[in-house]
């Protein structure tokens, strides 16, 4: 009971959390490229769009922070066993995560917020750099601890602690460019398909022919291209985390098949109806394309359940070393999928918009429902990318060293029940609000004067920004 | 035996300048949020005081991240152990971070003044909580918390709730209000600055008090100190210390140098924290029931390779974090003041409910 109160609150606080982390990496990456072509072009168009997405930025970094501060303890909380374990080794990511990132991070923003009048332009654009920076450093350092745990290099255990032999190995681990690329691009493609979404979305509004309209159109064409790129680094890294997964965690690549029998020119299947396990129902197959994604070859054999379960009963004693199958199984379904329609989603956005004709973007009727639907999509791929990584990972916290349930505090279960329904309470109100002002913020006249620009004409007064 | 040299201890030294960093800094965001109903007069008060920490809280509470993180990577079985033992605290803690911290943000985004009291109400009770628990958990842990023989603590938080962690609680929401007034009084101008010293006053007799109380309390109720450990009297005197800066703290904002005040004030919080971790040296977990139980900082170490690492990257990239930092308070180092805009319709409107609120202030 422990356990599954434990890893559902895990898995609740990290979820949510991973709503805003993509956004804030995204985003602030694209305020600080539409700040930069405001300051070097002196384009007032790419200023307002800076200063209108950076309000959207700032609402969900907000969120982003608080959020993180309780997963720099949830491991001590509900994961004792697992953090005097794994110390050594995962701390030490977390800990120059703070260091290196947080500070920057949380130290710039403040910088960028208020030294707006303060700073000269040049230097204000230089701390949207340095935010932006800190929060790609940030998913460097906690990448680098998630990626030992799906696949753990220079360590060794003594006296039951699993203790550092090369940090190096740890920073060169294979899975954690693998993911690093993955993930970052993903935080983009998110960020660019919700600036797509939204400047679509109030291109439509404002009137022909006016400025604003105009700059919504120029936001829609970057981040239709900026989405597009990304997408394409995202499936790229994408395949290349296939190939590694079938050498690291055979388990994992079989589970996202639910390939129970070792094949050579294994199909690949987008849709099952009925049973996974037995004779299904209809399934639709792509011959080959599982041999292609995990051995690059036509007829590259690729591990079956079976087979891996036998295996690791033999290696680590008897027991269930299988996930949850349709968990893996459609998880992984869903993110490909959402993946897949945001490469044709941005990709028909760039043709649309092809020779400049950036009217085209809102002439579409169909491709604006799609813009505005597909600001969906990456908080589909990203939740259900990683629940398909943990949960492939199951039933190792850390693969082939630990069992997840091992790893649990010993606390009481009406303790953890108690934290995991006030987590959830507390973060479907804050979901909620959060949503209610990105709605309002994305509403606001692109022109809208903050707090705090109102009072700065005098220097000697500062401004009150909050 | 532990040494004194060592990566071991060099480690827990620098976590307990982490922490000390940590209330230095996020302990007058937090008094500035709790004092505000006291000083602030109007909505433009209430905007002042809390744009005096808005380019800084968030910087200052990545000093718990980085005492938090040091702690897991330097000494995985004290990361455990202490936060699976103090859970229900640690919970309100973090729960009262996330009220206060999307207050900053959320307040100015709705302008209604229900939806502005909601999220001042979230900053100060987000302030308040952590200003209590944090006192009372630090000397909790000072005084040794009941342990069972593998170190772990089962006492729950009723468990962490004895008196003189009370009044260790009280002493540090007295001490953070004092320093977070005194932090207003240098940071403002004008009625709101005079009445952030008149309240800087008051905490301070109660910082006086209560901080007194809790060091001689700690002293007396004193568990047998540990072999290997610094000798009683060394603690004691960075206690008194602290006690002594507090009140001399009173003294220099009686004489209305706000600047030697802070100072003051931010120095009371760091021999605090001195004293804490003097006390608890050689342990990361005294026991209270019986010694033996406790968690020695040895055995909770890291390996040496990894407090190698941190220690290099620690070494390299520490200057830079108080490079920017530094430069950010450079920044925002004026005084703020009524903006001319809000001067002239709520001025007027300032000056009568002052009389109103606060005791009517008397002019700077």
């Amino acid at each position: 009971m422990q356990l599954l109160l434990a890893r559902w609150e895990f898995a609740t606080v990290t979820v949510f959390h991973f709503f805003f982390v993509p956004l804030t990496i995204g985003l602030g990456f694209v305020v600080a490229v539409m700040q930069t072509l405001a300051y070097r072009r002196h384009d007032a168009s790419w200023d307002r769009l800076s200063r209108y997405f950076g309000r959207l930025f700032l609402i969900e970094i907000a969120v982003g922070v608080v959020t993180g501060i309780v997963l720099e303890f949830q491991f001590g909380l509900n994961w004792s066993a697992y953090s005097v374990f794994v110390g050594n080794i995962f701390g030490a990511p977390l800990a120059i995560e703070a260091l290196l990132a947080f500070f920057m991070e949380s130290t710039f923003i403040g910088l960028w917020i208020f030294g707006r009048d303060r700073l000269s332009p040049r230097l204000h654009l230089a701390t949207i750099w340095m935010v932006s920076l800190g929060t790609i450093l940030s998913a460097f350092f906690i990448l680098a601890a998630n990626s030992w745990m799906q696949h753990p290099v220079g360590y060794k255990v003594v006296a039951g602690q699993a203790v550092l032999t090369s940090f190096w190995a740890v920073l060169g681990n294979p899975m954690l460019w693998g993911s690093f690329t993955h993930t970052v691009f993903g935080a983009f493609a998110t960020a660019g398909a919700l600036v797509l979404g939204i400047s679509i979305w109030r291109a439509m509004r404002e009137d022909d022919n006016s400025e604003h309209r105009s700059s919504f159109l120029q936001a829609g064409r970057f981040a239709a291209i900026f989405t597009f790129v990304s997408t394409l680094f995202v499936g790229m890294s994408g395949d290349v985390q296939g190939r590694l997964m079938e050498v690291y965690q055979p388990m994992k690549m079989a589970a996202a098949e639910a390939l129970y029998k070792t094949s050579s020119g294994a199909p690949f299947s987008l849709l099952t109806i009925g049973n996974l396990k037995q004779k299904p129902v209809v399934q639709i197959r792509v011959p080959h394309l599982l041999s292609l994604i995990a051995t690059l070859s036509w007829n590259g054999q690729v591990q079956g359940i079976n087979n891996i379960q036998a295996a690791e009963a033999a290696k680590h004693g008897p027991g269930s070393y299988v996930p949850v199958i349709p968990l893996t199984y459609w998880s992984f379904r869903a993110m490909v999928g959402a993946g897949v329609l945001m490469i044709l989603l941005s990709g028909w956005g760039v043709w649309l918009c092809r020779r400049k004709q950036l009217n085209r973007l809102v002439g579409n009727r169909w491709f604006r429902r799609a813009a505005l639907w597909g600001m969906v999509l990456p908080f589909i791929a990203n939740t259900t990318g990683w629940v398909f990584t943990e949960a492939g990972r199951q039933p190792w916290i850390v693969y082939g060293l630990m069992k997840t349930a091992k790893g649990v505090s010993s606390v009481p279960t009406a303790d953890i029940a108690l934290t995991l329904a006030a987590f959830v309470l507390v973060y479907v109100v804050l979901g909620g609000i959060d949503a209610w002002l990105l709605v309002r913020a994305a509403r606001l006249d692109l022109d809208h004067a903050d707090h705090g620009d109102e009072t700065a004409e005098g220097s000697e007064t500062a401004s009150l920004v909050y | 035996m532990p040494r004194f040299a060592d990566l071991n201890t060099t480690w827990f030294a620098l976590i307990g300048l982490l922490w000390a960093g940590y209330f230095f800094l996020e302990g007058f965001d937090f008094g500035v949020a709790i004092v505000t109903p006291l000083v602030a007069a109007d909505e433009t008060d209430r905007r002042i005081c809390l744009n005096s920490v808005g380019p800084v809280w968030d910087g200052n509470e990545v000093w718990l991240l980085t005492a938090g993180g040091a702690t897991f990577a330097a000494f995985p079985l004290w990361y455990a152990r202490l936060f699976s033992g103090f859970y229900l605290a640690l919970f309100l803690v973090l729960l009262a971070l996330i009220a206060r911290g999307v207050s900053f943000e959320f307040r100015g985004k709705f302008d209604t003044p229900r939806w502005r009291r909601t999220w001042d109400w979230a900053n100060f009770a987000g302030s308040l909580v952590p200003a209590i628990v944090w006192g009372a958990a630090f000397t909790d842990l000072v005084h040794g918390v009941p342990l069972a023989p593998d170190g772990r603590y089962y006492g729950g938080l009723i468990g962490l709730l004895h008196p003189v962690a009370l009044a260790g609680g009280l002493a540090s929401l007295a001490l953070f209000a004092f320093h977070g007034s005194v932090f207003l009084s240098l940071k403002t101008s004008g009625d709101l600055r005079a009445r952030a010293r008149r309240a800087a006053s008051t905490w301070g007799i109660a910082a006086t008090v209560l901080v007194g109380t809790s060091v001689a309390w700690v002293a007396l109720a004193g568990r047998p100190a540990t072999p290997g450990g610094i000798s009683g009297t060394l603690p004691l005197v960075l206690g008194v210390l602290a006690s002594v800066a507090v009140a001399a703290a009173c003294v220099v904002v009686w004489s209305g140098r706000d600047g030697w005040a802070f100072i003051s004030t931010g120095l009371a919080i760091l021999l605090a924290m001195a004293a804490v971790f003097a006390r608890m040296f050689p342990e990361v977990l005294p026991a209270s029931n019986r010694a033996a139980n406790g968690i020695t900082i040895g055995a909770a170490a890291s390996q040496h390779n990894t407090l190698v690492v941190m220690t290099i990257v620690a070494a390299i990239f520490v200057p830079f974090v108080l490079a920017y930092t530094a430069w950010t308070y450079w920044v925002f180092r004026q005084r703020l003041t009524r903006p001319p805009a809000a001067g002239t319709s709520a001025g007027a409107n300032a000056a009568a409910p002052a009389k109103g609120i606060a005791p009517a202030p008397g002019s700077a």
